[in-house]
This record gives C-alpha cells, structure tokens and sequence, in this order.
C-alpha cells in the first residue's frame, strides 16, 4: 500500500514570530517544524501500511528556504522519502495554489492514498485536503478518526458533532485527519539516524510544470486586505458560593446545553 | 535524539513519575518507550543490531532521562554493562547468541558482583562455581542485582578457585519464580531508586553449562578484571546521572525560587537565595563539563579511569548537595510528596554508593595519580 502523507512545516507555535506587515502573511525565516497536526496523519499512514503487510509512506510538503527538519522528523518516525517544493516563486501562494503544486506532486507517486491534516495549526484554513481531491479528481473524506483498509477500498469512520459517520470510499482517495485520533510514535533513535539518508526529493515549481505567473502573488485569486488582532477573551463570569453556587452552575451550562 | 528525549522526559515522564515511584511500581509504558527507543541496544555495536552510541552521547542520553526519572537510566545501565563485557570479552559465538536480542531489549540483562558480604571489597566474594562434568554448578547469594527479576542473562562473577573469579552468562527465566537452582530471595525495598526492582539472588546448586563461562575457556580467571574494565561504562553512566539529577534539582529551585514570595518580594531576590542558587549553578556546570570531558577521552581512547573516577565523584556529590539545597529553597513544600524535590533528595544518595562508594572512588583516583606520578 503506498500512501503519501501532505505534511506542513510551520513555525514554531511555541515561538510563532510575526505577521510580516507588508504582505499580512506569517514571516517564516525562522526554522520551521513539522506541524504538530501533520504527526497524526503521518502516524495513520504508518500504521495503515504496517497492517498492511507491505508498501510505503512517502511525504511531500511545500514550503519555503528549502526547509527540511520537519519532513525529516517524519522520516525518523518512519516514512521512506520525501518530496519537498520550495522556491522563491512560491512567495505568495494562496491555499489554491498550494493545493494545486501539492496535487502536482502527489500525481507523479501515483498513491493508492492521500493523507492530510484536518487544518494546520498556522493557517487553519481547512481547505486545502479538499481541493487537493477536487484538482486530482479523487473522492474525499474529511474529519477521518480511523481508516480501515478493505482491498480497493476504505472505510472511514469521520468525526461528527454528535458521534461519527461511517462513510465508505473507493481508492485512491485523499483523506484528512482530525488531530488526536492516534497517538503519534516517537521516532526511534535508529530512525533519526537512518532519516538523514533517506532520499529527499527537492522540486521547483518549474519542475512540476507551473509557469512563474500561475504560483506565488501573481498566481493567487486571494489577496488578503486586512489582518485584525483577535478579540480578548472575555473575562469569565465569577459565581461566589452563597450554598448555593452549585445551582447556578448547572443553569448555567443547561443554558450553554452542555449537560 | 537528545531533543526527542527531551520531549518525552517532559511529555510523559514527569508528569507520571509520582504515581509509580512513590507505590514503587514498575513503569511498564516507560520502558517499552525506552525499547522503542533503541536504548537497550545504546552502546551495543550496530554489527549486533545496537545504537553503537559513543560514550558522549550515551552520557547526555543518561543525563536527559536521569533528569526525569533516575530509575530509567538504572533499567539499562546494568543491562549495558552485562552487554558490554559480552561484546568485549565473549567469544563470536556468545556475541551472536546473546547481543542482538539484547539490543532490541527483548532480552534484558543484569550484572551480579555485589553479595551481603562483598561490595566495596568486590573481590572477596564468596559464590562459587564448581566444575561437575561438562558442567558448573553455581552455589552462593548475591546482593543488590538491580534488573536481576526481568534478567533473562546475569553476568555472573563467581569464583572458580580460591584465587580466581571467572564471569558466566546466566541463561535464566526472567520472572518472579526463578529458574533452576536460582530464586529470587528477596526484594529489596529502598529509599530512593524506585520503581525498578533490586533483588538478592540465591543460587543452590544450579547447573550451567561449560560454554556459560564468558570468553570460553581463555576467561578463566579473568572474570574480575574484565568486571572492573565494564564498570567503567557504569561510571559514566552514573556520573552523568548525577547530571540529570542535580539539573532537576536546579530547575526545579529556580522555579520555585522566583515563583515563591516572602517579605513582599520572590525569595530569588534574597541575596542569600540568590547566592544558592548561584553556587549551584556553578556546581551543576562543572560536574557536567567533567561527564563531558571523561566521555570524551573515553571516546578519543585515552586513558579515563582517573578522569571517569573524579566525574563520578564530583557529580554524584553535586546532585546530593543540590537535592538538598532545592530542598532548602522549597522551605516546608519541599518535605512534602506535592513537589518533586523530595524524591531528588531520596534518589540522590544511591550515587554516591552504587558503581563504588565516593571513598572508594577517592582510593581509586588517589592510586591511579601515584601510578601515572611513578610512569
Ligand atoms: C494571498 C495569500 C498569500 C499567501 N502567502 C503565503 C506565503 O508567502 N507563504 C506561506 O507560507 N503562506 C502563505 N499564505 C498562506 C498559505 O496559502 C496557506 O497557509 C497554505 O495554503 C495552506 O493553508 P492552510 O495552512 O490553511 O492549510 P489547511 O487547509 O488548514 O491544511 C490542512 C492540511 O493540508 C496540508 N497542507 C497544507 N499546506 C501544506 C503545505 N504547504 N505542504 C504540505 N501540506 C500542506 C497539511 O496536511 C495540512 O494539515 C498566503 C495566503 C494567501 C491568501
Ligand atoms: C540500589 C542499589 C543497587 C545496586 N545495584 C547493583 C547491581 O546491579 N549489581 C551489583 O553488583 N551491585 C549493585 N549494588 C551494590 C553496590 O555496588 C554496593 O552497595 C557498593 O559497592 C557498596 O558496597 P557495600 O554496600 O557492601 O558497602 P561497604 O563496602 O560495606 O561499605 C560501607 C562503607 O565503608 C566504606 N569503605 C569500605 N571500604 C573502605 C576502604 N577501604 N576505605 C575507606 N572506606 C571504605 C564505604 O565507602 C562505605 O562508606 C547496588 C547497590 C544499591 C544500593
């Protein structure tokens, strides 16, 4: 089973940087890792193939400086290669269009599965799993908490607000996965070792056939007009304990319908 | 590697250590992390499926997981060093039967020297090996066999005649029940240390076959000697525990020291909390520049038994000063199971006994001087 694993290096949240007042965009000159989000996906893909009995995970990211630790992170926890697409004409690049070089990528693997993350912990947009499937033409499950595999199928059990669906799907197929529903592996120490030597393909945009003006600023459809802080959280409500404080929290959270 | 270990010392180690340290409970989900890992097969060369870490590297190793929990450095140390003196001393076939199962830590060893009579004055050891036939029937008890329960291979000292201590890889089950002649005598319940056991061994007329003896029929006698060479890695590995231990220890009164208010100001800017906290510092930077330095030579070949000695020394006395010292800046929390400091100052002192007592390392480095003077 080959599955390919679309994993994000982002900055740091422990040490997020700054929005680059200029462009409105993340500056991501610092080093960047691998998203916390993509280590459940990478986790999945390892385990669907070690059950498997056979095939690999590869891994393919987009992202600037020719950054590699994150994907050789997922290298130590396992994966077998690597596709990463940096260049400076990328600068700029709407969600659309990441999912447009990301999708390039993934067709010349010829995957029997795309695995994502539900949403990154930066840009958190959410869409770029699915528009993935759409510029390949694969059917696409989103919100996956387990997948299991039944020859030239999946079944997928995806998380609702009041339980899960269980959805069947032919393959190949992309799927994203919500955060938390394995537990990532620690890589081992022979696995950083090895990750070092593993093959690392490194792509340009021109090299998957796009033109300059169809990535980066010129090729996005989005532009980005403002960038506003988030709202304070407002302070909480204080409930003092007159013997009867315990009523007026069960009102309170019957109120909110949580019990 | 160091970075990963960081993460899960903080991740699922410290916060979990209290529930199993304090009832004495054997960390299952740890050490199969450990496995998992690849440290059982640390210092085991990659030939026979190990890590093949340097000494440099299984030091921070140590020290990063002794910043934990010193207990998880103690579940391989021993293992290691019954691996060392198989992959040193033992002859091909020994190496092939044993280290690759030791590497991946389905196998665990241990390392018996230590009896209720013997442990500073190793030599004077009293279990015997005696030669039946084609085979070795083992009699005696031996003390202090930290992993001895889960072992399924104790490297064995024993005494073959009345002058001479041979080392024999024990084939045993690993489980409470012993095997054979051997049973598990007791557990020892301890101070600090916790969670792993340390048993007394008792051997009545065990029987082993004539290829147990490590490095064949040319190991005759040389049991001693090859112990004494392996504990070298055992220095290390305490030395560099202490490390870990002190660092905790510092980290956790830095935290406590600028947190805590008396007087209307954190305790940190009383200059005589201030001072502590500097003298440990200083303390805690130059054991670890010691572990560094013995590591080094230890890896460059040059001789270390003095430099591994005085590391051991120093960083074992560091952690039990510092334990005791962030005890002090904790005030009265610090005496209490709510804050990790009192089991820091309850592990501590194992340091400072185990691997050879702290006068022992001093007799130890003061003879290696006059010699290296007399060269
Ligand atoms: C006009 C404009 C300009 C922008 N310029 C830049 C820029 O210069 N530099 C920049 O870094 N961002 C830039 N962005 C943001 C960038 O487009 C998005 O962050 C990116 O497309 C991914 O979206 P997301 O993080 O919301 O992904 P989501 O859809 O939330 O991610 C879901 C999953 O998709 C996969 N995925 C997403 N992105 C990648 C990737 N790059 N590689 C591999 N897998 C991935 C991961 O598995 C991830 O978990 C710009 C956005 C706009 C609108
Ligand atoms: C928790 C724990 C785990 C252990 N694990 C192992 C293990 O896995 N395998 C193993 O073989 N052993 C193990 N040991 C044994 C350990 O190595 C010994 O306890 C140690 O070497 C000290 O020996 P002893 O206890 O017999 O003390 P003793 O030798 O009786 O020493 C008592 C005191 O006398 C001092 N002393 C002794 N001789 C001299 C001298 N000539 N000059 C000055 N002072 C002297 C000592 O420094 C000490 O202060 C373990 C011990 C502990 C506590």
């Amino acid at each position: 089973m080959k599955v390919v694993v679309c994993v994000k290096q982002i900055p740091d949240p422990a040490d997020p940087g700054a929005l680059d007042p200029e462009t409105r965009t993340l500056k991501r000159d610092v080093k960047l890792i691998l998203d916390e989000s993509d280590s459940y996906g990478v986790e999945m893909g390892l385990q669907l193939v070690d059950n498997a009995g056979g095939g690999e995970v590869t891994l393919v990211s987009m992202a600037p400086n020719n950054e590699q630790s994150g994907l050789r992170t997922a290298l130590a926890m396992g994966a077998a290669s690597a596709t990463l697409i940096s260049d400076t004409e990328l600068i700029g690049s709407d969600a659309l269009t990441t999912a447009k070089v990301l999708a390039a990528a993934i067709k010349d693997q010829e995957p029997d599965l795309v695995i994502a993350g539900s949403e990154s912990s930066d840009g958190y947009t959410g869409t770029v799993p699915e528009m993935i499937a759409a510029v390949l033409d694969l059917p696409s499950v989103t919100a996956a908490k387990s997948i299991e595999v039944g020859g030239d199928a999946i079944q997928v059990q995806r998380q609702t607000d009041a339980g899960y669906d269980v959805v069947d799907c032919p393959l190949p197929a992309v799927i994203s996965v919500t955060a938390g529903v394995v537990e990532p592996r620690y890589p081992s120490f022979k696995g950083i070792m090895a990750a070092k030597s593993k093959p690392l393909d490194e792509k340009s945009s021109a090299d998957l056939g796009f033109a300059a003006d169809a990535v980066g600023w010129a090729g996005s459809g989005q532009e980005i007009v403002d960038v506003a802080e988030a709202p304070q959280r407002e302070a909480g409500e204080v409930i003092e304990d007159d013997g009867e404080a315990h009523l007026k929290i069960v009102e309170f959270l019957e109120n909110l319908k949580v019990i | 590697m160091i970075d990963t270990l960081r993460e899960f010392v903080d991740r699922d180690v410290l916060p979990n250590v209290a529930e199993f340290e304090l009832v004495d409970a054997y960390p299952e989900a740890m050490v199969d992390q450990l496995r998992a890992f690849g440290l059982f097969g640390a210092t085991i060369g990659e030939g026979h499926g190990g890590l093949g870490l340097d000494a440099s590297t299984y030091a921070r190793v140590i020290e990063e997981l002794s910043r934990g929990w010193m207990s998880l450095a103690g579940v391989i140390n021993s293992h290691l060093i019954c691996a060392q003196l198989i992959e040193r001393f033992g002859t091909d076939e020994q190496r092939a039967a044993w280290l690759p199962s030791m590497a991946s830590g389905e196998l665990r060893g241990c390392f018996s020297l230590s009896e209720p009579d013997s442990g500073s004055d190793a030599a004077a050891l009293r279990c015997r090996a005696k030669k039946d036939g084609d085979e070795l029937v083992i009699n005696g008890t031996k003390m202090w066999v930290t992993n001895g329960e889960r072992a399924g291979i104790v490297a064995l000292l024993a005494r073959t005649s009345d002058d001479a201590i041979s080392c024999f890889l024990v084939d045993k089950q690993p489980g409470p029940e012993g095997d054979g002649g051997i049973s598990i005598s007791r557990h020892i319940d301890k101070l600090g240390y916790r969670g792993l056991e340390t048993v007394e061994m008792s051997y009545a007329d065990h029987r082993l076959s004539a290829d147990s003896l490590l490095g064949g029929e040319e190991g005759l006698g040389q049991g001693f000697r090859w112990a004494l060479s392996a504990l070298e890695l055992g220095r290390i590995n305490v030395a560099a525990r202490g490390v870990g231990v002190a660092q905790a220890a510092f980290d956790a009164a830095m935290a406590y020291a600028q947190e805590r208010e008396t007087f209307g100001r954190p305790i940190a800017q009383h200059q005589a909390i201030g001072f502590k906290l500097a003298e440990m510092a200083t303390k805690l930077h130059a054991a670890r520049l010691m572990v560094t330095d013995a590591a080094r030579r230890v890896d460059a070949g040059e001789r270390a038994d003095v430099e591994a000695g005085m590391a051991k020394l120093f960083a074992s006395e560091t952690a039990a000063e510092l334990a005791l010292e962030s005890m002090r800046i904790h005030g009265g929390n610090g005496f209490t199971t709510e804050y990790p400091v009192e089991r820091l100052y309850r592990d501590a002192p194992l340091m400072i006994i185990g691997e050879g007592t702290s006068e022992i390392q001093k007799m130890v480095i003061s003879r290696a001087l006059l010699a290296r003077a007399k060269e």
